[in-house]
């Protein structure tokens, strides 16, 4: 029986439509798979059904009454919970403090009934702690725990109100190939108790092993549904990207140049261990790993974000030392980072200033700003990206997601670098901008630049790398030549097989 | 790439609402206001030489808001500035009693706030410790050295040409204090928007993270403003002192209220990353009148408190709540 | 019991603090560490107690109340002028009126930050200054003195119950108050979701600008009742009263581990810091020192109190820039099994 339903449902932000007329049925014991790429609408649809966005037309029923969430509590109310991509928890608070924020049980009787009763709300968190059979303290501050911890604990969170709907978005992101094991169990486990499970991934292997049916969006569009056992892999993938696999990567081989960047023996204390790899004029090398392989960390040592206990670092055959980015910069090296809003763009400053600001200096031939020359420079690298704004003032806040990343690459290629570090270049962006930053790969490549793209999308890295480089817990597990490497083999080095 | 050829303009086509909405003509607007009003209320507001006199209210304060403006730009704030003062102010009062001379003393006044600075700089990007915290500490531990040194006496013996800084006039009347501060404007203007330290000080400001990711020195940005905040804290501390030709501990007490207010009325977001030296400019001048007109009509300064505390919360809350109201 | 394993570790460090200041201070000058003595700093101290748990309500949030001190004087100024025109108001009505002045002071900045989104620190300077001008306006520049209190205005606070004098008995009442507030109403624990993580505390139905307001309105209270307390216990009403306190109490706080960041604070923590700053204040002249070095000396114990928690934070292996990390930083060679 039907316990959720959406028509109709859109949602605009400012310049993108993030949803379009969505639909969406949920029955009670059954896990849905919730398909889309980066930026089709699972996120937004997400916090539409967590209350935190508010749609702008159409209707949810449950229970086939219409309801209307005016905040995150409305939604917890009416049975959703959600367990949220990013960890929104409260890293200075208990383990049991988490799970019950915003609804601690109290004492119930007595004159001091509302009180918090600190019991029950530790007992409770013991049990449902033991129910995911996993062993961590009620009363652990969250700082304390490991990244797969607190996903845990989220999960815990989730489970221990008595939902009848749970989201899960991109549950296994961060876990080992052990711990996802566990989380099948949870999920069948829920099935059983009668729940609808709304299960967002972009692995197909874990879609096929627990969904019960399936819902595709693209570009904010519903675009299908079905049952599990009628649909194949390339059917969904071809519904969920529009085009077939291998028209999706416009893969530019050229000849591999002579080494560029050599890295032996790059470590730290806490994040990484051993990274050493080789770089060619006009390669693409892959990093792939689940999220908290260490990836970002090693490219950010690399970059001079933080400094490596040991380790060598060569361009060009000469060795160099890199303390800070200014450094890393001058070596020739640019970091395109993952996190386009906090470590990127420069929001509120303009397209201009933000492709200047780390040559600025040079740009402007020294200490006094000459706007013209500056505007110049904006234009022939925004321009080569195909940046689309109305004006090169305009600040990068305004800009579509996948224009805030042209801009940064933009950024980072006025530079002049020798290597160029793309961290999750294509997250959340939109399917145009995604090709069109594949696209311009190529390019880069056949300007005899060599590129490291960091990556967790595993089409990306199959289809774009020369070379795929798999880390594991801060280590790296494999290496593959583009040939050699099969989704399930890097999947398997990436979870921790062999 | 795309195929279709995309055309993007240098700049925005500017509108007339663009210049009216600008901070620092809302603020000129507020200025004529002022000048209006007290003209009306009072004959003596708009003679030449009261006017270039007032300006002895507030020169030693705007010299500091000019500093504290590039402080508050990269997301920082310093309100140890006033006992900074009073630090320098009472080494300069030991070395004059040992008899030191004037360009000794005016040295010892400036190290005093450039070392006091670099101890707030260095204690804030060393351990990472909000500034607010580091300079709440020092700004009691700064002005405890002077209770320590002074208790409730006074140091008065300054050598006579000691006064030249803080009381004498240069051409037409106008006050070396004054001219200094339209000098030190003219400076901080020019650095902050004409040169790649001032881009680089805004970007700091708007996001500290991606400013690093970009290969600037952060933290050696912030080190030295805190520095140079603290110079010109011992620069007012020299003008002071010799303007007023006395040391108590209690000098300048709650200066670094005024100097914040006259820098986020000017238009600085306390958040970071906006601001103008031309609006702080302009602020200085709004406040200053008031203070003068008020004072012509013979109204205690601590009621002009209420006037600067309302016309502060105003000056943010108005825009506000007019954009949420355009919004509707 | 709920506290963080950091703030546990700081009311340890600070209690054997205290005990070592006690012990120097007894060393010299035995006669410090009579019941009497000690009741006297206690009483001393009572004010910046109450003061400083308000304080710290509205730190957790992430904000900062600089007005407090402004807050007091007005409301003290408030009951003085009352107590001077109508002496034969009863001792209730001070009682009730004092914390109500405050609480709509409070307020005003409340409903600045929650609802038109101004920072805390722009509000609160501006009404630090406001509210110390209001009490010119108010008063007309005089002072109420000793004489021209009624009885009863004066002798509340020292009348004593059990041996222990009325204001000490409002102190312990209103911290008592605090801590079961903070640690045990779910809109206690809230504003420490508040501070702690916004976005997240949204997601779980808090509502944020509700507990903003909430605790500016709760500081500006207790503000008030020790606006009433502090021109009591001095017997005198000036417009200068409590002037910079606000400084003071905030530095009881970060002395106690409150972090300025929100999110984390204890009332036990405040109320050593606080007892820290006070044990200084009455120690000196006892051992002969000058008065003069206590602002030197707690600029001093700040700035160590600081240095040392962002110590204590280092070590556990962040990254140099917080925001830099992803939600990944955790030692990656160190992974439990969960054991099935």
């Amino acid at each position: 029986m039907e316990i959720l339903a959406l028509s109709g449902v859109s949602k605009s932000f400012p310049g993108v439509k993030a949803l379009d007329d969505v639909r969406l049925s949920l029955r009670a014991g059954e896990v849905m798979a919730l398909v889309g790429e980066n930026g089709a609408g699972k996120s937004t649809l997400v916090k539409i059904l967590t209350g935190i966005e508010k749609p702008d037309a159409g209707e949810i029923l449950i229970d086939g009454a219409p309801v209307d969430f005016g905040s995150p509590f409305d939604a917890w109310r009416a049975g959703i919970t959600a367990i949220h991509q990013e960890t929104v928890m409260f890293d200075d608070l208990t383990v049991a403090e988490n799970i019950h924020m915003g609804h601690h049980p109290t004492l119930g009787r007595g004159p001091f009934r509302r009180f918090v009763d600190w019991r029950a709300m530790r007992a409770h968190t013991s049990a449902v702690l033991a129910r995911l059979e996993v062993n961590i303290s009620p009363d652990t501050v969250l700082r304390e725990l490991t990244v797969a911890q607190k996903h845990i604990v989220g999960i815990a969170k989730a489970l221990s109100h008595d939902s009848r709907i749970v989201i899960m978005d991109e549950p296994t992101a961060a876990l080992s190939q052990h711990e996802i094991g566990e989380l099948y169990k949870i999920v069948a486990q829920l099935k059983a108790a009668g729940k609808a499970v709304l299960f967002i991934s972009h692995k197909f292997d874990e879609l096929f092993a627990i969904a019960d049916r399936w819902t595709v969006l693209r570009d904010g569009r519903f675009i299908g549904a079905g049952t599990i056992g009628d649909v194949t892999r390339d059917e969904l993938v071809t519904m969920m990207v529009g085009r077939r696999l291998d028209q999706v990567f416009p893969k530019v081989t050229v000849p591999i140049g002579e080494t560029v960047l050599e890295v032996e023996d790059l470590s730290h204390p806490t994040e990484f261990d051993g990274i050493s790899f080789k770089l060619g004029r006009g390669e693409i090398l892959g990093f792939y790993g689940l999220v908290g392989a260490g990836r970002s960390e090693a490219m950010q040592a690399l970059f001079g974000i933080t400094r490596p206990s040991r380790g060598r670092v060569r361009i060009a055959g000469r060795e160099i030392t890199v303390r800070n980015p200014s450094d890393a910069i001058r070596a020739g090296i640019a970091y395109v980072p993952e996190d386009r809003q906090i470590q990127g763009a420069i929001l509120p400053m303009s397209i201009t200033e933000n492709i200047t600001l780390p040559m600025v200096d040079r740009v402007n031939g020294g200490p006094v700003l000459r706007p013209k020359r500056e505007r110049a420079l904006a234009r022939r690298f925004g321009e080569r990206l195909a940046v689309k704004a109305t004006h090169w003032d305009q600040p990068v806040a305004n800009l579509s997601g996948g224009n805030q990343q042209k801009v940064l690459i933009a950024k980072w290629l006025a530079t002049d670098p020798a290597v160029i570090i793309l961290d999750e270049p294509t997250k959340g962006i939109d399917v145009g901008s995604k090709a069109a930053v594949h696209e311009f790969m190529g390019e880069l490549v056949k300007s005899g630049l060599a590129v490291i793209l960091v990556s967790s999308e595993l089409p990306e890295i199959l289809g774009m790398s020369d070379n795929i480089i798999v880390m594991h817990e801060g280590r790296i597990r494999r290496r593959f030549r583009r040939a050699e490497a099969t989704a399930e083999a890097v999947v398997t080095a990436a979870t921790g097989g062999a | 790439m795309t195929s279709l050829r995309y055309e993007v303009a240098d700049r925005r086509k500017a509108a007339a609402a663009d210049f009216w909405l600008r901070w620092e003509v809302l603020l000129l607007v507020l200025l004529g206001i002022v000048m209006l009003v007290n003209s009306r209320l009072s004959p003596w507001f708009l003679d030449y030489y009261n006017l270039l006199d007032s300006t002895f209210n507030f020169s030693e304060k705007a010299i500091m808001a000019l500093s504290m403006t590039l402080i508050i730009v990269t997301r920082d704030i310093d309100l140890s500035v006033a006992s900074i003062i009073a630090l320098a102010s009472v080494f300069m009062g030991l070395a004059a009693q040992a008899g030191a001379g004037v360009p000794l003393l005016v040295l010892i006044g400036l190290a005093t706030g450039l070392l006091a600075g670099f101890a707030n700089g260095a204690i804030i990007t060393r351990f990472q410790i909000p500034a607010i915290v580091v300079t709440i500490g020092t700004m009691s531990l700064f002005r405890g050295i002077a209770y320590v040194v002074l208790g409730d006496t006074a140091i008065t013996s300054y050598p006579a040409g000691f006064s030249w800084f803080g009381q004498s006039y240069l051409v037409w009347s106008i006050p070396f204090e004054f001219v200094l501060f339209l000098v030190l404007a003219a400076v901080f203007g020019f650095v902050l928007h004409f040169t790649t330290t001032g881009r680089r000080i805004y970007a700091i400001g708007n996001n500290p993270v991606a400013a690093r990711f970009s290969g600037i020195p952060v933290d050696r940005y912030r080190l030295v403003l805190f520095t140079l905040n603290g110079l010109m804290a011992g620069l007012a501390a020299v003008l002071l002192t010799s303007r007023i030709g006395s040391t108590r501990p209690n000098i300048a007490a709650g200066w670094e209220l005024e100097v914040i207010t006259m820098v986020v009325l000017g238009g600085v977001s306390i958040m970071g990353g906006s601001g103008t030296i031309s609006g702080v400019f302009i602020a200085v001048f709004v406040l200053g009148m008031m203070t003068f007109g008020l004072s012509l009509m013979n109204v205690p300064g601590i009621v002009m408190s209420v006037f600067v505390g309302v016309l502060l919360i105003a000056s943010i809350a108005v825009p506000i709540l007019i954009r949420r109201m355009l919004r509707r | 019991m709920d506290l963080t394993a950091l703030a546990r570790r700081r009311e340890v460090v600070l209690l054997v603090l205290i005990a070592l200041l006690l012990a120097a201070v007894g060393a010299r000058a035995p006669v410090f560490l009579t019941p009497a003595s000690l009741g006297d700093v206690l009483t001393d101290t009572a004010i910046l107690l109450m003061l400083a748990c308000g304080q710290m309500a509205v730190i957790l949030t992430r904000g900062i109340d600089l007005s407090v001190a402004s807050n007091m004087a007005f409301t003290g100024m408030c009951t003085a002028l009352l107590s001077k025109y109508h002496p034969e108001l009863p001792i209730a009505v001070t009682l009730a009126l004092a914390p109500l002045i405050g609480f709509c002071l409070g307020a005003v900045n409340g409903a600045l930050i929650a609802w038109v989104k101004i920072p805390p620190i722009v509000v609160t300077l501006g009404t630090l200054s406001a509210y110390r001008g209001m009490i010119f306006i108010l008063s007309g520049g005089a002072s109420v003195v000793t004489h021209e209190f009624s009885r009863p205005y004066l002798d509340f606070p020292r009348q004593s119950l059990f041996g222990v004098s009325a204001l000490l008995w409002i102190a312990l009442v209103v911290c008592a108050g605090m801590a079961v507030f903070l640690n045990f109403s779910r809109t206690g624990r809230s504003l420490y979701a508040v501070g702690g993580n916004p976005l997240a505390a949204r997601y779980v139905g808090i509502g944020i600008e509700r507990c903003q307001f909430l605790v500016y309105c709760l500081s500006g209270a207790i503000a008030g009742l020790c606006g009433y307390l502090w021109v009591s216990r001095y017997a005198i009403a000036f417009t200068e009263v409590a002037f910079g306190y606000e400084l003071t109490v905030i530095a009881a706080c970060v002395i106690g581990g409150v972090s300025v960041a929100g999110g984390i604070g204890s009332v036990s923590g405040c109320l050593l810091g606080g007892l820290f700053l006070g044990i200084i204040g009455n120690a000196l002249p006892v051992i002969q020192v000058s008065p003069f070095w206590q602002m030197a000396i707690s600029g001093f114990v700040i700035l160590c109190a600081v240095i040392v928690n962002s110590r204590s934070e280092a070590r556990k292996g962040k990254l140099i820039l917080r925001e830099t990390e992803p939600p990944v930083p955790a030692p990656l060679q160190v992974r439990p099994e969960t054991p099935s």
